[in-house]
Order: C-alpha cells, then sequence, then structure tokens
C-alpha cells in the first residue's frame, strides 16, 4: 500500500488559498482541519454554554418566570445537545485526532484526506441548522434523548430538524472513525510497532471502533423515529402499538458508548501531557492499552443502566448493574496509572498540567457517583434528578472540557508557534476549577433531596442551593474570559515557542512550530520510546 | 523508610477516620417515610463512606505529587525512568475488582430486600381477569402479609396530573390518600407520553409508560404528606407536574375513603 501523498500529483497548490483564508477552505491538510474543528467546536461552546446560562438564570428562583416553559425545553434540548454532538465529540476527536494522529504515526496525513475534509464541513452547516430551527417553529423540546412519544408530540419541524442534524454529525462522526482506524493501522511508518504508538492512538482506535458499531444503531433509530413523526408509522408510538422501551433500548446502545467517545479520546490526551510536564514515562503502558479496549468491550454492554426505572425485568437490572460497575476497574488501573506517573517526577506546575490534575480529581468525583447510581437500587431513587446531571458534568466537563483545556495550552506552542501567558492560564485554571465545583457539587445534594432534572420550577426550599450553583455557572461563563484573552493575545504577541519548548519526546515535537504543510522537511523519524523521560538522552537524539 | 511507612500508615487512617466521621454524620437525604428508605440509606451510607475514602486518597495523592515532586528552580534533567511496576499495577486491578464485586453483591441484597427480585404482579383480587402483561416495577412484600390486606390503586398519569383510581370504592381522587404501615400495590398507565412516580421520602421510583403497564409497590411508615414527583421529562409543564401523597391513620383513611366511596355510590 502506498502511503505517502505527493502534493504536485494529488492537488494543485496554487489553487488552495495561503494565510488564514486556509481555514475557511475545503483544505485536505490534516492539521488544517484539526484546527477547524476545534474553532468550529469553540463557537458552538459559546452558544451551548449561553443556553447553559440561560438554564442557570431560570433555577435562581423557583418560578418558572425568565422564560416560557416551551422556551425552557427548546433551551436545555439544544443546550445538550449542541454541547456533546458539536462541542465535546469534535474536539475531542475530530480536533486533536486529526491535528496528532499522522504524527503519531509518521504519516503525512490521514488516510482519507477529503473524506476527513467533507467529515468536517458536515458540521457547521448541520450546527447552523439546528440552532436556527429555534426560528422555525421553535427547536426540538424533548430533551437530547428525544424520548418518544414525547419527541412524536411536540411540534414536528423542530423535532425532524433536530434529527436531521443529529443525523449529518453522527455521518461525520463515523466518517472520522473510519480514518481514524485506517490511518493508525496502515499509514504508520514503516518499523514502528503498535505497542510503541503514544497512548492517545490506542485510545482513537478504540473510540473510532466504538463510533463505527454503535453510531450507525442511532442513525436507524432516528430514521425510524422521524418515519413516526412524518409518516405516521408506529415503531415507537404506542397509538399504533409501537413500543416506547425499544426506542430507549436503541438510543442508549449508541448513546452510553457515546460515553466513553467523550471520554477516552481524553484519556488518551491526558496520558501525553502527563509524563512531559512531569518528566516521566508514562506508567503502565500495557495495562493503559489493555483498560482502553476492556473499557471499549464493557463499554457496549452496560446501556441499559440508563432505564433502570423504565420498562426493564429484574434480571436486567442485575445483569447491567454488574457490567456497569466493572468499568470502574479499567478506569481506576487508568487513575491509578497516571498518579503513579507523577509520583517521583519533577513537575512543573503550569496551566496544562493544572488543568490534568484538574481533571483526575473532578473524574475521580464524577466515577465514583457513577459506581453508585450502577447499582439498581441507589439508581431508582435518584435517576433522572439533579444527582444524575451533577454526575454527568463531572464526567463531560470536569473530565472532558478540562483535559480539552489542558490540550489547548500543551500543543498551542506547537500549532502557533507562540506560548500562551502562564499568568492568564493559570487563573483560567482556578476559577473555572472553583465555578464547575460550585456549580455542580451542590446538584447532588438537590437530586437526592428531590429536585427533578430538566424543570423549569421547584420547590421553594432548593432555591439557595440552586442559587450557589447559578453562582458557579457565572465563574463558569466569566472563566472564558481570561482564556480568550490570553489566546487574542499570544497569537499576536506571545512569545516564540521554539520546536519543542516543553522538551517533548512525542514526534510532533520533532518538527518545525507550525510544522510544515507535509509534517516533516525530511524523512518521519522513527520514535520507539515516546516516553523515553529520564533515559540517557543519547539514544533520543 | 520505616519512618515513611509509619507516615503512611497514619494518613491512610486518618482517611478511613474522615470518610467515616462524615459518612455517619451527614446526612445529605431528605426523611424516611417507607420501609423501602432505611434499606436505601443503608446502601447510601456504605457507598459514601467508601467513596470517600478513595476521593479523599486520590485528592491527597494528587496534591501531594504535585508539592512533593515539583521541579524546583535550580533542577534540571527528568524524574526516574520508571515505566511501570506490574506487581503495583495487578493489586490496583484485583482490589477494585473485589471491591466492585461485593459492592455489587452487597446492593443485590439490598435490592433484594426491597423487593426488586419478587415476580412482578398486581394484587387485583377484586378484579376477575388479570392476564394483563405487568412489563416492569418493584414488587416489594415487607413481610408475609396477607394479598387481600394490601391498597390496590391504580395510577394513570396524563400531561400534567396524576389520578388514583381506588378501585374498591370505585372513585377517582387527585390525591393519594393511603394508611401508615400498610402495603400499597399500585398499577400505573399512561395516557399520553411517559411520565415517572416518585416519591423521595420512599425513595421509590418508575416510569409511567403509555402502552406498557407497570408496577410499584411499597408500605409507607410515617404519617405525613410528601411530594409525588413526575421524573420524566413530559412537557413544558413538567415541572409542575406534582400531586400529594398524604399517609395517615388507618382510622382517618377509613373515614377518608369512605365519605368519597359514598358520594360515588350516589351519583
Amino acid at each position: 500500500m502506498t502511503i505517502s501523498i505527493d502534493p504536485q500529483k494529488t492537488h494543485n497548490e496554487s489553487l488552495q488559498p495561503k494565510g488564514w483564508l486556509r481555514y475557511f477552505s475545503f483544505s485536505l491538510d490534516h492539521k488544517v482541519i484539526g484546527i477547524q474543528y476545534l474553532v468550529c467546536g469553540f463557537l458552538f461552546y459559546l452558544i451551548g454554554g449561553t443556553l447553559a446560562s440561560a438554564i442557570r438564570i431560570e433555577l435562581t428562583s423557583p418560578m418558572s418566570d425568565f422564560m416560557p416553559r416551551d422556551v425552557y425545553n427548546q433551551v436545555l434540548t439544544l443546550h445538550g445537545t449542541i454541547m456533546i454532538f458539536l462541542w465535546i465529540v469534535p474536539v475531542v476527536n475530530g480536533a486533536f485526532g486529526n491535528y496528532l494522529i499522522p504524527f503519531y504515526v509518521g504519516a503525512r496525513d490521514m488516510a482519507f484526506p477529503r473524506l476527513n475534509a467533507v467529515a468536517f464541513w458536515l458540521i457547521p452547516p448541520s450546527g447552523l441548522m439546528l440552532v436556527a430551527s429555534y426560528f422555525v417553529e421553535g427547536a426540538a423540546q424533548a430533551g437530547w434523548t428525544a424520548y418518544p412519544p414525547l419527541s412524536i408530540t411536540t411540534p414536528q419541524s423542530g423535532q425532524i430538524i433536530w434529527i436531521l442534524s443529529v443525523l449529518l454529525l453522527g455521518g461525520s462522526s463515523i466518517f472520522g472513525g473510519i480514518n481514524f482506524i485506517a490511518t493508525i493501522i496502515k499509514l504508520r511508518r514503516p518499523g514502528l510497532k503498535l505497542m510503541q504508538l503514544p497512548m492517545y492512538c490506542w485510545a482513537m482506535l478504540g473510540t473510532s471502533l466504538l463510533v463505527v458499531l454503535s453510531t450507525p444503531v442511532l442513525a436507524g433509530t432516528l430514521i425510524l423515529l422521524s418515519f413516526d413523526i412524518i409518516a405516521n408509522t408506529g415503531f415507537f408510538n404506542p397509538v399504533l402499538g409501537g413500543n416506547v422501551v425499544v426506542y430507549q433500548h436503541l438510543f442508549w446502545f449508541y448513546s452510553h458508548p457515546a460515553v466513553y467517545i467523550m471520554v477516552l479520546p481524553a484519556f488518551g490526551l491526558v496520558s501525553e501531557i502527563l509524563p512531559v510536564h512531569a518528566r516521566k514515562p508514562l506508567f503502565g503502558y500495557t495495562t493503559m492499552v489493555f483498560s482502553i479496549m476492556g473499557i471499549v468491550v464493557l463499554g457496549l454492554v452496560v446501556w441499559a443502566h440508563h432505564m433502570f426505572t423504565s420498562g426493564t425485568p429484574p434480571w436486567m437490572r442485575l445483569f447491567f448493574t454488574i457490567a456497569t460497575a466493572f468499568i470502574a476497574v479499567p478506569t481506576g488501573i487508568k487513575f491509578f496509572n497516571w498518579v503513579a506517573t507523577l509520583w517521583g517526577g519533577k513537575i512543573s506546575i503550569n496551566s496544562a498540567m493544572l488543568f490534568s490534575c484538574g481533571f483526575i480529581i473532578n473524574f475521580v468525583f464524577g466515577g465514583i457517583t457513577g459506581v453508585a447510581l450502577a447499582q439498581v437500587p441507589f439508581d431508582i431513587h435518584v435517576h433522572d434528578t439533579y444527582f444524575v446531571v451533577a454526575h454527568f458534568h463531572y464526567i463531560v466537563y470536569g473530565g472532558t472540557v478540562f483535559i480539552i483545556f489542558s490540550s489547548i495550552y500543551h500543543w498551542f506552542p506547537k500549532v502557533t508557534g507562540k506560548m500562551l501567558s502562564e499568568k492568564l492560564g493559570i487563573l483560567h485554571f482556578i476559577i473555572t476549577f472553583i465555578g464547575f465545583n460550585l456549580c455542580f457539587a451542590p446538584q447532588h445534594w438537590l437530586g437526592l433531596n428531590g429536585m427533578p432534572r430538566r424543570v423549569a420550577e421547584y420547590d421553594p426550599q432548593f432555591q439557595f442551593v440552586n442559587q450557589i450553583s447559578s453562582l458557579g455557572a457565572l465563574l463558569m461563563a466569566l472563566s472564558t474570559i481570561p482564556f480568550l484573552i490570553n489566546v487574542f493575545l499570544s497569537v499576536r504577541n506571545g512569545k516564540n515557542a521554539g520546536d519543542n519548548p516543553w522538551n517533548a519526546l512525542t514526534p510532533e515535537w520533532l518538527t518545525s512550530s507550525p510544522p510544515p504543510v507535509e509534517n516533516w522537511k525530511g524523512e518521519a523519524p522513527l520514535v520507539e520510546e515516546p516516553y523515553g523521560y529520564g533515559k540517557e538522552i543519547s539514544e533520543q537524539k | 523508610m520505616l519512618n515513611k511507612n509509619i507516615y503512611l500508615i497514619l494518613i491512610i487512617s486518618l482517611v478511613f477516620a474522615i470518610s467515616f466521621w462524615i459518612g455517619f454524620n451527614v446526612n445529605l437525604l431528605p426523611a424516611q417515610a417507607s420501609i423501602n428508605a432505611p434499606i436505601y440509606d443503608e446502601l447510601f451510607k456504605i457507598l459514601f463512606i467508601i467513596g470517600l475514602i478513595i476521593f479523599i486518597g486520590m485528592t491527597i495523592a494528587v496534591i501531594y505529587s504535585l508539592f512533593k515532586f515539583r521541579k524546583r528552580n535550580d533542577q534540571i534533567g527528568d524524574g526516574i525512568a520508571l515505566e511501570g511496576n506490574l506487581s503495583l499495577e495487578i493489586v490496583w486491578t484485583i482490589i477494585p475488582s473485589i471491591i466492585v464485586l461485593l459492592i455489587g453483591l452487597y446492593s443485590y441484597n439490598i435490592y433484594d430486600r426491597m423487593g426488586g427480585m419478587k415476580e412482578l404482579n398486581h394484587n387485583h383480587e377484586m378484579m376477575s381477569s388479570n392476564t394483563e402483561k405487568i412489563w416492569a416495577g418493584i414488587s416489594q412484600t415487607s413481610d408475609n402479609e396477607i394479598a387481600i390486606n394490601n391498597l390496590s390503586i391504580e395510577v394513570s398519569a396524563m400531561q400534567f396530573a396524576f389520578l388514583f383510581n381506588y378501585p374498591k370504592g370505585n372513585f377517582i381522587s387527585g390525591e393519594l390518600h393511603v394508611p401508615v404501615d400498610k402495603k400499597v400495590s399500585m398499577k400505573m398507565e399512561s395516557k399520553d407520553v411517559i411520565h415517572a412516580f416518585w416519591v423521595p421520602e420512599f425513595r421509590i421510583k418508575q416510569d409511567i409508560i403509555p402502552g406498557q403497564p407497570t408496577v410499584l409497590n411499597f408500605t409507607p411508615t410515617k404519617v405525613g404528606k410528601y411530594p409525588i414527583i413526575c421524573a420524566e421529562l413530559c412537557g413544558p409543564y413538567h415541572g409542575g407536574m406534582r400531586a400529594s401523597i398524604i399517609v395517615e391513620e388507618e382510622s382517618d383513611y377509613n373515614e377518608w375513603f369512605n365519605n368519597n366511596k359514598k358520594q360515588e355510590v350516589n351519583l
């Protein structure tokens, strides 16, 4: 199989825009596509964050008084959908995956560059369509889970646009997944063994397998749901003899693995960041690889733990309890290994390191509540309450979003050739960490004591705790300001980074910053020990 | 070396002590008003303590590492080239596996005590034909109560209200009245979208599904008025979909029941 692509033969370079215009073009360069994913995702993060602020403003008082009730349901539906499908999944997979994977396998681009560009360019139109559906007849208002019959009985146009948008985003995700698998398996530089790959490659291989196996199920389910809505079929419509619980099984068959599609890449990224800033090899490489694959396998057989209070018979509840709780084992291995990576290192306390450590603390907390939620008798009380809201925000925000920021601080010098300001970065971390915990920790108590999720009004006794939570949300919103100032100032007049400001050993640092179009001027280097810190430097350089 | 071990043991016992103290002294749960509630709270306490030990331990390990192993200004070079430690990794694979397994078995026991593993059927001794399939729910039997003693209620949920049908009295109420210390057996069905029946003080919840009846059995233990909350997004007024359950002494309940029953017969 021929792997290297000759730019002169494949596309005429003079037709490709240069400079910043590249980022608005159908570029085939994996690095450009990675940045497109990142910036596009961040814009949607700001939109999703604005919607989250609207929810928290509504919840500062027990009455439904900030916005109409149906608009509130649209806001929470769009918040969930945007944050999952347009921010976390594209960024943690598409952005970092596209930027880093070709470097890590020693390739000059992804296996299918055009498919790659198509995958990205599906995202902006479907995202805009989703946001614009608000102006048609109101956006979808059945939650991001779109459970029938509610999703069949609410205004149709919003729900149909929601389905179309999620289908396109799912397609983009599948294209990306196929591309990552092909690149990691087939485009490795000759001489580079699988067990020498940086951990992020393994994480992306596992994630992409999950994407390819489970996303088509979601697509099929949503197509059936759209038939129910527009063609009056009865797959999930109980009036016509349909079964609403079947939808939930099919939906969660994708959407539980989706959690791993959001966190496994973050596990990979943190495994790249910690060794560099702790100056130590990644602890337990082999067990890390096996635990990723263990999570992939277990992740496919735990979906019904989202349905303990739906129509699930007792034996099914029991099986899914045990399977879910066992995910804690491979996940726990990874966390112990990261702490062991820090242990005995020479740790630079910088923004990337702080966000990574914040991730460990938040995720351990979210993981513990996760094991508790896996227990049927525990879940029966707190299912569909703010306890669950708090739990999954600890996983996806305290976990993955912290790692997205950590990764931005870590790879910004490579992408732009400029350093970010550490002072602003640490300020960003402190406000985010305090704001996040202030926002979501109290929500555990709310759920335990009787506040269901997705409500615009609640008992007055919960007002004070809700206001604390909203204060935390305000801090989280404010925390983006130092971050944005930092990025804009540093891109213009940041300190020059040089090729390898962190003295890292992974292959993306062995080229110029920013890297040239084909990644390396000459041959791709063979990096057999991406985590060989503390060994004799001579063999590495 | 010995000194170090003593410190380690000291810190670990301190973490355990703090976790147990918090676990036994901090109550995060609402009042207990059914026989399920104390069983649930027992599970909660155990999980809370185990969770605290792990969380506090991990947090201390991370913060200590950041502090102790931070790079000093005069230092150059890397940390130790430690790539792994198989026996350590086996330890932290096996110990969590055992903990998880024990938690799973323990929660199975809790679930069994709550009646979760019992055969699902609804006591409809008053109704002649009861061949309908029950899909899901919690079937709780506290002691060997005779089925005829149970109170059977049919719940229907709709946007945005609960209705409680008392077949024995042939009337429908918007408030759920039940006598204290008596098993209540509910068959629930939705008229439109999915709802859920949740009483936080009882620690029970069950979805109410259109087209698929579910059951929920419970035994209230404390006289009082508690909220019934819809916990499944059911439309714009989801947050306002509430009802009350009034647990009262048997005599009060009978009075209420007879008053309503009479009314119904007169019609």
